[in-house]
């Protein structure tokens, strides 16, 4: 054996403890098994890398989104052969619908036992391969450190994803020689992150040309990095033009911006989602023409010139034609848009886009979001506007559960910067925000991170909060608690004429007692001028909180456009939905 | 409504790592975004790269075949996708082997049907023939077709494969 190999011999368990140093990593998110436990003692024996214990590993792989969503790092993912493997599937596709890069490795019964239906045997490249980007199974030790540092490789690179990387337990424990270096890519999968410059100026023509122009951005801006968030304020900034953001896209465009429409689609503004149907030049950056957004398909802003920049082929012309397609990263991309524009002598017809923007504020004149408030009960919009107006001086970290709750906070918190803004969008899973938080809180001990919560989100990933409260992780559930699962119950009242079948969160915990059981810190507000008080007493505590701030029980989250909708068939409230203002009083 | 856009076959040839895996996630692609394979055939054809070729033959209109082009292309396994019947011209053969047993006429009409066919006798037993025959689909068809009356016992058919005409590579 050559001595320089001599040192790079090693276990199975050391090559990868060793890959992720090399990887820079310094969190994992994880629960130990029968089928990890030489990586756990691997481990236990160094003090490079900080384990997370989480409780469920479903929180692990959430956890791993959240950190890397507000870091722009991986995260990283160590669970158990069979049930712990099982248990990470959703977050798996939760992280592949919103592109999130995750290396989530998995223990494995040894080789030899694989395919007999052995101990906690799961076929977990077969389970992950549709709920991955990527995956592996190792079946030899002198592959172990190629193929952890081409996984980090698949997962940041091109369109960011999952990696599931299967570790039999075998190769885990086996010694051989470490190979592989973080600077190893893939041979074939190798993105392209220029665009290319003919359709680029093919697309600022198009762009100077419009009347009545509108950006339409998406999480592809902040998959980009900061940088192309600095580059979109650039650029929008110097063509006066209005932009929108998708729910992926928030914080990539100041919301305190002039320019800024607030966000589009289903739950989108008024203003946001007539531009987007009546524009005649639509301006995609890194956003997929989601159902959410463009409602039906052929009543999908008709008379639009489309420009669509994306990293992955595959989402150009996959529900709309793009009329200029543009492959690429966004910020290389928009880096070039302004060259070009800057270059040109083309500019947009300044009394047009005058117009435009005439249309536009007479839109914006609707106010789609006012909602009428309360001396007594809690508006749910209210909760948030004093949660956002309370916090913002310290920058908060935002995650959320899914819902109402989450619509309203997309709708009703202004974000600023980019990475601030933690939400399931593509799977929509509940459960995801309260995990979430507890890695943005990991990556980020100092800052203020808040989980905007519904009661029965809450429910579904509530073992986390221990993990918050073990690793000193001082996350803030703010529930929402409208003691429904309200999204369902406002679907159930518009189109299945109120019959709430099963939407009801029955025998709810006491939410306070419970964070108090749990070794956090439980508050309550029930009334409209408790709020200030409450959010400033859960500010000020350096602990895991819980707030069970209890809400109007219907209130119903508008503007909508109902799946199957054209955009200006938006319903801006209850009597647009053909409802009475749910009488809320009675109820309480 | 979408306006009624033709169906079209289209014949693929996706250069992939020859690795496990591997066509499993060709064809969980195909079934999980609900696309059509009509043919598909595999075999390693550089030992050295361990590169494979796949040969899908699919059908769908002209934006599901884009993207069908456009999700190979995504696997991170695939080095190349090229749209032969876009790209071709490219030549597609299949090979099939077709057993009769049959006694009499129907034997002799059998052998003189193969023959116009071009099809070989790779195996012979007094009351069974196996031909061999390689051609385009269609031809294959008419053959199997031509072969039910006289006592066809069984087909086992290759799929396509298929490569560009002229010196160009796939
Ligand atoms: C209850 C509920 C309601 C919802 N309502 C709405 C709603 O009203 N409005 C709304 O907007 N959403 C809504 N959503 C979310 C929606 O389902 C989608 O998740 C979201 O619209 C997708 O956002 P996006 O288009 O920005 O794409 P993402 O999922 O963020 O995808 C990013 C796109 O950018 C590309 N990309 C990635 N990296 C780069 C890069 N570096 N450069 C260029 N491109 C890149 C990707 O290939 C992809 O095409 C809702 C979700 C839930 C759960
Ligand atoms: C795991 C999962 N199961 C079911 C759903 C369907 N669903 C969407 S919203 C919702 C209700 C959420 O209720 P809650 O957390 O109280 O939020 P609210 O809408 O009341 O704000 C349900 C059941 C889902 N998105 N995720
Ligand atoms: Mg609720």
């Amino acid at each position: 054996m050559p001595p320089e190999a001599q040192g790079n011999m090693m276990s199975g368990a050391e090559m990868i403890i060793r890959a992720l140093k090399e990887q820079g990593v310094d969190t994992i998110f994880g629960y130990p098994g029968g089928a990890v436990l030489p990586i756990y003692d691997a481990l236990f024996k160094q003090n490079h890398i900080r384990h997370i214990l989480v409780r469920q590993e479903g929180g692990a792989v959430h956890a791993a989104e959240g950190y890397a969503r507000s870091t722009g790092k991986p995260g990283v993912v160590l669970v158990t052969s069979g049930p712990g493997a099982t248990n990470a599937v959703t977050g798996l596709v939760d992280a592949l619908m919103d592109s999130i890069p995750i290396v989530c490795i998995t223990g494995q019964v040894p080789t030899h036992l694989i395919g007999s239906d052995a101990f906690q045997e799961a076929d977990t490249v077969g389970i992950t391969r549709p709920a991955t980007k990527h995956n592996y199974l190792v079946k030899n030790v002198a592959d172990v450190g190629r193929v952890m540092h081409e996984a980090f490789y698949v997962a940041t690179n091109g369109r960011p994803g999952p990696v599931v990387i299967d570790m039999p337990k075998d190769i885990q424990v086996e010694t051989g020689v470490y190979t592989g270096s973080p600077k190893t890519k893939h041979r074939s999968y190798q993105p392209q992150l220029k665009g290319d410059l003919g359709a680029i100026r093919q697309a600022v023509e198009l762009i100077a040309s419009a009347r009545r122009p509108v950006f339409y951005t998406g999480g592809g801006v902040i998959n980009s990095g900061p940088n192309a968030s600095q580059l979109l304020r650039e650029f929008v900034r110097m063509t006066g033009f209005p932009i929108t953001t998708t729910l992926m896209g928030l914080g990539s465009y100041p919301a305190s911006d002039p320019q800024w429409l607030g966000m589009l689609g289903m739950h989108g503004t008024y203003e946001a989602n007539l531009a987007m149907h009546d524009c005649d030049v639509m301006i995609n950056i890194g956003a997929r023409f989601d159902d959410r957004i463009t409602g039906r398909l052929n009543a999908f802003s008709p008379d639009s010139k489309k420009i669509h920049v994306d990293i992955d082929r595959s989402s150009i012309n996959k529900n709309v034609h793009a009329d200029v397609a543009i492959v690429g990263d966004a910020g290389h991309v928009l880096e070039d848009m302004i060259k070009v524009w800057k270059a040109g002598v083309h500019r947009p017809d300044k009394q047009a886009i005058a117009d435009w923007w005439k249309q536009i504020d007479q839109w914006r004149g609707k106010d789609c979001l006012k909602y009428e408030p309360s001396k007594d009960v809690i508006m749910p919009q209210y909760a948030l506007q004093r949660l956002h107006a309370l916090t913002k001086h310290l920058k908060p970290y935002f995650t959320t559960e899914v819902g109402q709750h989450q619509m309203w906070a997309a709708q009703f918190i202004g974000f600023e910067e980019p990475n601030h803004w933690m939400t399931s969008g593509g799977l929509g899973t509940m459960g995801y925000g309260l995990p979430a938080a507890v890695g943005v809180q990991i990556a980020h001990p100092n800052a203020l991170v808040i989980d905007v919560a519904g009661e029965a989100s809450t429910m579904m990933n509530i073992q986390e909060f221990s993990t918050a409260v073990q690793h000193d992780a001082p996350i803030k559930v703010f529930i929402l608690n409208n003691e429904y699962m309200g999204m369902v119950r406002q679907w159930q009242q518009i189109s299945y004429e109120g019959r709430y079948s099963h939407s009801y969160s029955d025998s709810l915990p006491d939410f306070v007692k419970l964070a108090e059981a749990m070794h956090g810190v439980g508050l309550r507000c029930t009334k409209p001028d408790e709020v200030d008080g409450v959010i400033e007493e859960m500010m000020a505590i350096r602990k895991p909180v819980i707030v069970d701030c209890q809400v109007a029980k219907l209130e119903n989250c508008f503007p909508m456009v109902p799946s199957g909708a054209a955009h200006n068939e938006i319903l801006l409230n209850a009597r647009d939905a053909g409802l009475e203002r749910a009488d809320d009083l009675a109820l309480v | 409504m979408r306006p009624q856009l033709p169906i079209e076959r289209h014949t693929m040839a996706v250069l992939v790592d020859n690795e496990a895996g591997v066509l499993a996630r060709v064809i969980g692609l195909f079934s999980g975004r609900g696309y059509n394979i009509e043919s598909l055939t595999v075999a390693e054809v550089n030992h050295a790269e361990g590169l494979s070729r796949i040969t899908v033959v699919t059908r769908g209109t002209p934006p599901v075949i884009e993207q069908i082009k456009a999700q190979l292309e995504r696997l991170i396994p695939v080095h190349k996708v090229s749209d032969l019947t876009v790209e071709g011209p490219a030549v597609e053969r299949e090979l099939a082997l077709v057993k009769v047993a049959a006694l009499g006429d129907p034997r002799v009409e059998s052998l003189r049907l193969a023959d116009a066919f071009r099809a070989r006798v790779l195996d012979t037993t007094t009351d069974s023939f196996t031909f061999e025959i390689t051609g385009s689909s269609e031809k294959i068809d008419a053959f199997v077709e031509l072969m039910k009356p006289l006592g066809l016992v069984d087909v086992s058919r290759t799929g396509v494969v298929a490569i560009k005409r002229g010196a160009g590579g796939m």
